[in-house]
């Protein structure tokens, strides 16, 4: 194994659970405005409850995948930074506002409290069907380079089935794994309004979000063909993918004791779903970073920094994980907190 | 314009509003901390409060603070990828630490605000000592990688190819010390003389001797003494600052001072502006022989002057100006302190005249200004280059274009998120009065 994969994988865990965490934040922001105006006070408090610790860590993520992927791809770096340009500008300045505005939300009066809510939810969908755009550009056929000068295609972009089924999956995963971890921070709370709220919506995305990772493979057979054969030799991985999906959303209607479904065990097994897709994607990808450009090789940062980057890895892990545990266990288990009836 | 331009002015924009809610970030927890030892020493209940607010305020900055850095730290890659380029093979370093700062910062920042009533007083203490450590951390990381482009170190070019590379070697270039020193006593200044205007403001309004005016002319004593530690730190470290330009960027001292011919003796050129066309500064007041004892600490120090480039590799002259103005505010927020000290401590006059309480109002704005003419200068007279000697910033710029109208757009969310600032901390500290939090 070269150390060019090592340092894709590296970065491969650091976008998934940055898009595990960030689909629950932005979908939580999202829930939070829908449950504004129902009347339905339990459900928008769990969700503010969850998201206000949360989104800074969350926020840190999206900049140290940017730091990582210029350290250890440079020479990607050059391509993805010129055609992101317009793009990427979009996404900081969107997530920009968001960020502020939940904290300033903290400080702020009740009226001023329902605009934060709304810029929270409307920017929790954008951010996320703009931030997986990336993805398609990096597949091919939106680049064009003209006297060595690399250039976005822009309407070709917004022209592109394949685009918009990404963003429906995009917007529909958030949708489905921000509902599916409420569920279960409302459960774990013994809040069964909420959780039945957020069980509701979970059942009602679950199958939307499958119908569209799957008409995103399609879009991929017509407009990167080079993606979806290599996508194809990892058949079981994509099985794999649906049937944790199918165990997970079955997990919403195990009668219990107290109620119905398990959503811990859901919880668990459509993160596994996503892990074991993205794995597949992110294998049959390479060894390109954008296509065909730019790969994993060609792009490589120099070998002593590397390795001088992984040593601070190694130390940050043993120096940060205590705080991360810390952390969990104030926000994510502490009953005092997850009980308290005003967010 | 060309992109260059509005290239540099989108970065410049980005940077001129970050530093300011970074700049803070670093200064108001030093100022936390020190209130609260002031309580644990004075038993005044007064620190404490003091403590409270300030770190409700802190809190509001921070949340802009993170959010422009992320854009900073993104923008990077977007506007100029040929610098990232190399960035990531040499100096990866410092961004990839300043990761790991950050996440301490935010982590402890969300555990401090929002688990405030379920942390035990140790842990409170702890938290936001780690929120003020990797404040700092970060700040001085990512000073870190502007020093490595004063003074890059640590790589061979063989055509045209970055070889050898030494990341430890590049991470220590000769001017980080001092740099980062720069920033982070200054910072500490900064924080200290807003909280001095906050209350000397207060107090102006207030007159009389309520209990209220009693607490701000206590937080604007701590201002003054911390503010007027850290401008003399600054100064010294800026004295530093300038001797290592004499020795590693030559021309960039030499547009600071106006300098266009090589000399020993060299005069220090105070004030005026520096015409192009007649080769000289204009209007200013000439210490004799003054800039070459500052170079080296020798009055027959050779000073190189602006003649030994060619033109277009000289900085913009009127860094001469951003250079004095921030010289010239750096030593008269040193004398307020001094003379504050002195009314108070020495004369042990009670009540300061009007015309000194509105100075110190001026102080924490001034300081602000101060910094950014620092960080104006600081860049825009290693120009042309991005990194000294080694890549042009044209070079570096983005292809893309298009830039223009990204420059608006961040042009008003930057408004609106500096607006929002104030309207929210107006709106919390008035609906949170001092007058009720003391009884």
């Amino acid at each position: 194994m070269s150390e060019a994969f090592y340092a894709i994988t590296l970065i491969w865990g650091l976008v998934f659970i940055y898009a595990v965490m960030a689909t629950i934040d932005f979908g939580a922001g999202f829930w939070s405005m829908i449950y504004l105006n129902r009347n339905n006070t339990k459900a928008t408090n769990i969700a503010n409850r969850y998201l206000s610790p949360s989104w800074e860590v969350t926020n840190v993520f999206i900049v140290a995948i940017v730091v990582a992927l210029f350290s250890f791809f440079p020479g990607a770096t050059f391509t993805l930074g010129t055609v992101l340009l317009i793009p990427g500008s979009l996404i900081i300045l969107l997530l920009a506002l968001r960020s502020a505005f939940l904290v300033f939300s903290h400080s702020a009066s009740e009226n001023y409290k329902r605009i934060l809510t709304l810029i929270s939810g409307i920017t929790g969908f954008l951010i996320p069907a703009l931030l997986i755009c990336v993805l398609p550009i990096t597949h091919g056929g939106f680049i064009q380079t003209t006297d060595g000068v690399e250039r976005l295609l822009l309407s070709e972009l917004f022209t592109s089935p394949s685009v918009y089924a990404f963003m429906a999956f995009a917007i529909s995963s958030t949708l489905f794994l921000s509902s599916l971890l409420l569920s279960d921070y409302a459960n774990v709370s013994s809040d069964q309004e909420a959780y039945q709220t957020y069980r509701r919506d979970a059942i009602l995305v679950g199958p939307i979000s499958l119908a569209m990772a799957g008409l995103l493979v399609l879009t991929i057979r017509n407009e990167a063909p080079w993606l979806y054969d290599e996508l194809m030799n990892y058949v079981p991985w994509l099985v794999g993918s649906i049937v944790t999906f199918a165990i997970g959303y079955l997990a919403l209607f195990i009668p219990r004791k107290t109620g119905v479904g398990i959503p811990r065990l859901a919880m668990i097994s459509v993160v596994t779903q996503y892990l074991l897709a993205s794995y597949a994607y992110g294998s049959a990808h390479l060894p390109y970073i954008v296509y065909p450009n730019v790969t994993i090789e060609t792009g490589f940062t120099d070998p002593a920094t590397f390795r001088a980057l992984i040593v601070t890895y190694i130390v940050a892990f043993f120096i940060l994980t205590p705080g991360f545990i810390y952390f969990w266990r104030l926000f994510l288990k502490d009953k005092r907190y997850l009980k308290q009836n005003e967010s | 314009m060309d992109e260059l331009v509005i290239a540099r002015s989108l970065f410049g924009m980005t940077m001129g509003v970050h530093i300011i809610y970074a700049t803070l970030g670093v200064g108001l927890p030093l100022m936390v901390l020190v209130a609260e030892l002031m309580y644990q020493k004075t038993k005044d209940k007064d620190y404490a409060l003091m403590a409270n607010r300030w770190t409700k305020g802190f809190a509001v900055l921070l949340g802009v603070a993170i959010p422009t850095g992320t854009i900073a730290g993104v923008q990077l890659s977007l506007l100029w990828p040929g610098f990232m380029e190399v960035v990531g093979r040499v100096i990866a370093l410092p961004f990839q630490i300043e990761i790991y700062a950050f996440f301490l910062e935010a982590l402890f920042m969300s555990i401090y605000v929002y688990a405030a009533d379920r942390l035990s007083p140790l842990m409170r203490i702890v938290s936001v000592t780690l929120v003020a450590f990797g404040a700092s951390a970060s700040a001085i990381l990512i000073t870190n990688v502007h020093a490595f482009e004063g003074t890059p170190a640590g790589f061979e070019i063989v055509d045209g190819k970055f070889v050898n590379v030494d990341p430890w070697e590049a991470f220590f270039n000769p001017s980080f010390l001092v740099t980062a020193g720069h920033v982070t006593v200054s910072a500490l200044m900064t924080g200290a003389f807003v909280i001095a205007s906050i209350a000397a403001y207060k107090m102006i309004r207030q007159r009389g001797n309520t209990r209220e005016y009693k607490f701000h002319h206590k937080a604007l004593m701590l201002g003054l003494v911390i503010g007027g530690i850290f401008s003399i730190f600054t100064a010294l470290n800026g004295h530093e600052s300038a001797q290592q330009l004499y020795q590693y960027q030559p021309e960039k001292l030499a547009a600071a001072e106006g300098l266009f011919e090589t000399q020993s003796y060299a005069p220090l050129a105070i004030g005026g502006y520096t015409d192009k066309e007649e080769r000289e500064v204009k209007w200013a007041i000439e210490v004799p022989w003054a800039l070459s004892f500052l170079s080296d600490d020798a009055f027959d120090t050779e000073v190189l002057g602006l003649e030994e480039w060619p033109e277009e590799e000289w900085p913009p002259l009127f860094v001469h100006t951003l250079f004095n103005a921030m010289v010239g505010i750096g030593s008269l927020l040193m004398l307020l302190s001094i003379v504050g000290f002195t009314w108070y401590k020495i004369l042990k006059r009670k009540e300061f005249p009007r015309w000194l309480m509105w100075a110190f109002i001026a102080a924490g704005p001034l300081a602000i200004t101060a910094i950014e003419f620092g960080w104006i200068f600081a860049c825009t007279g290693r120009q042309p280059w991005i990194i000294y000697h080694v890549m042009k910033t044209e070079e570096a710029v983005t292809t893309s274009g298009n830039i223009g109208l990204l420059f608006v757009l961040f042009l008003i969310v930057y408004i609106i998120l500096m607006i929002s600032t104030v309207l929210v901390l107006r709106y919390y500290f008035n609906r949170n009065p001092i007058s009720e939090e003391l009884h």
